[in-house]
């Protein structure tokens, strides 16, 4: 029997704690692949922010330090200041870097760290039980938003891929959806133009994944797939807002 | 090699630094420690090292966290404000086991506060300050040499532990000048880091982290870092004593105070008042066992600080349960003269 699909080589083989349903695996699974296929495993260290992607030692083979909440943009300028040699990558969730942690992941950024970040935008803090993050979308019910978040006393959600790309430090900032075949398939191809980015000390690069959270969300995993798609990528368009070219660089 | 130069203290701790090998510094603009950063931005390029200003102090130590977990001699300084920001790293470095070095150059409190040397912040540092059950090792320089000195001890113990060592120091001894042998004592400790992320090439990946949710494992942790503070306790005590041998009343202060105390020792004992002092270098860990000791036979102990009363909490704990221990203290920025800690003396001996 031929074998055509199978384990990464660099997810360990084990089962995750994420939900049944959840897209999160998936990004794992496209970091991974680009780590392999990069050949940088041995030279990779990761920074997981707080939430679900805590445990990303558990599925990856690589040295891993553990963050403060919001604070993987600067434990990744310490490690990577020290040994620019390796690949340092950090991961956070939309609490983790769009709300405690904006002001390390802006400076981050601005310094030009030469570090890639994955940014899983779930539109909610999902480890907790699934309250209102400054990414949930307008009218979105959550526990801390019951009648549907108001952009009169919550403010409007924050448009991170968007945002970065207004900073000079930044080499490349893409948004991409994890919620159809095709989808993936792009988000593979930003998180390997990201980490190409750092591998050619280009600057900072940055991938915002839209990403399903359908226990949260109190939807069927399908449709939490359907959400991403009519609802999330209205608001968060997909596409490359920055990209730096060998021309650029000064 | 003992030329001694005329150096200001936080110059000198900087310089430490740079001694103990230390090539990573990430901080914030605070008076009174500015003239850490600013040396520091000076030198760190000229030795290869890397200079960040940061964010804010909450990004500092994260930096340094980073920069350590890589097995680098990594420091931030700050103060006051900027220290109450740390807390939050200072508590995951403690759960992590991860080295590193906090200078605080103290300024009065709480809030803004004023600039002024002041001793406020023993308790945050040697009490805790960050969420958990952890300790810091905490050293106190009282002169510009031991600015040098302790920096570089600093380092060492750090490293030694895998834990934070905090330098507590108040302005005073962080802005005057002092002739000071500007190398170190003796050959700079350098000690190996097989935990650090480097990479795993080669090896089994490496995992630093304080998140522990499985049965039992939080408080097994808990227990081993007990098991290191106490070891800690046992061997890494230091103090310095000053006519303690005859003395019927015994002084307790750290930093500035006891080099005011001296001056007030000198003046008693010119009028034959038996008085000494003992003063803590290390305040974590503190010298508990020594106090009782002295205490056994000395009944009399006056505890001077530059705050409320911080530091007496923990002599009361330490000293044997009939000494009579009087308190002086000035908060807020005022320093004690020689004279008002003899009046202090003087009732003390009646």
């Amino acid at each position: 029997m031929n074998m055509i699909f199978g384990r990464t080589k660099s997810l360990k083989d084990t089962p995750t704690h994420f939900c049944p349903g959840c897209t999160h695996g998936i990004a794992h699974r496209i970091v991974a692949e680009v780590l392999d296929e990069l050949g940088v495993v041995d030279r990779t260290i990761g920074i997981p922010g707080v939430g679900c992607c805590v445990f990303m030692y558990h599925y990856f083979p690589i040295d891993v330090l553990e963050a403060p909440h919001g604070r993987a943009p600067a434990c990744a300028t310490g490690l990577k200041r020290v040994q620019p040699d390796k690949i340092v990558f950090a991961y956070q969730g939309d609490g983790d870097m769009a709300a405690i942690g904006t002001s390390e992941i802006i400076h981050a950024a601005n310094r030009g760290e030469n570090v890639t970040v994955i940014y899983v935008n779930n539109s909610v803090y999902g480890m907790t039980g699934g309250q209102m993050a400054p990414t949930t979308l307008l009218g979105q019910q959550t526990t801390t938003s019951p009648y549907g978040r108001d952009f009169k006393t919550e403010g409007y959600p924050i448009k991170m891929a968007e945002l970065m790309a207004t900073l000079e430090g930044v080499a490349y900032s893409s948004r991409v959806a994890l919620n159809s075949p095709k989808n993936v398939l792009a988000a593979k191809r930003a998180v390997r133009k990201a980490f190409e980015m750092q591998i050619h000390e280009m600057g900072f690069s940055m991938v915002e994944m839209l990403s399903t959270c359908n226990t949260n969300w109190r939807v069927s995993p399908t449709e939490a797939l359907d959400k991403i798609e009519n609802e999330m990528i209205p608001y968060f368009p997909l596409g490359t807002f920055k990209e730096r070219t060998g021309k650029d660089f000064l | 090699m003992n030329e001694r130069t005329l150096t200001k203290g936080n110059i000198a701790l900087a310089e430490g630094a740079i001694q103990a090998g230390c090539r990573f510094y990430f901080g914030y603009p605070i008076t009174p420690q500015n003239d850490i950063p600013e040396y520091l931005a000076r030198r760190l390029p000229k030795v290869g090292g890397t200079f960040i200003p940061a964010e804010s102090e909450i990004a500092s130590i994260n930096m340094v966290m980073g920069a350590a977990a890589s097995g680098a001699r990594a420091m931030t300084s700050s103060s006051g404000p900027g220290i109450s920001l740390m807390q939050e790293g200072f508590s995951y470095m403690a759960g992590s086991e991860i080295p590193g070095l906090v200078v605080n150059i103290m300024r009065c409190g709480p809030g803004l506060g004023g600039i002024s040397p002041t001793q406020g912040d023993y308790n945050q540092a040697v009490h805790g300050g960050g969420h958990g059950d952890y300790r810091n090792i905490v050293l106190a320089p009282a002169s510009v040499q031991e600015m040098f000195d302790l920096t570089i001890l600093g380092f060492e113990l750090a490293d030694k532990y895998r834990m934070l060592s905090v330098i507590l120091a108040d302005a005073m001894v962080g802005q005057f000048q002092e002739p000071c042998r500007l190398t170190p004592e003796k050959p700079v400790e350098i000690i190996e880091k097989p935990w650090a992320l480097t990479g795993c090439k080669g090896r089994k990946p490496h995992l630093v982290k304080s998140l522990y949710l499985g049965p039992g494992e939080q408080e097994r942790h808990n227990l081993d870092l007990l098991a290191k503070y106490n070891l800690i306790r046992e061997t890494e005590v230091r103090f310095e004593e000053k006519s303690l041998d005859d003395a019927d009343l015994m002084i307790v202060a750290f930093g500035t105070p006891s080099r005011i105390a001296k001056s007030a020792i000198g003046i008693a004992r010119a009028k034959g008042l038996k008085v000494g002092l003992l003063r803590p270098i290390t305040l974590f860990p503190f010298p508990t066992r020594r106090i009782r000791e002295r205490t056994e036979r000395i009944k009399k102990v006056l505890v001077v600080e530059m705050n409320t009363g911080q530091m007496l909490g923990d002599v009361r704990l330490a000293a044997a349960p009939d000494a009579g221990i009087r308190f002086y203290g000035r908060p807020g920025g005022g320093i004690p003269y020689p004279d008002d800690i003899y009046g202090e003396i003087l009732k003390a001996m009646e």
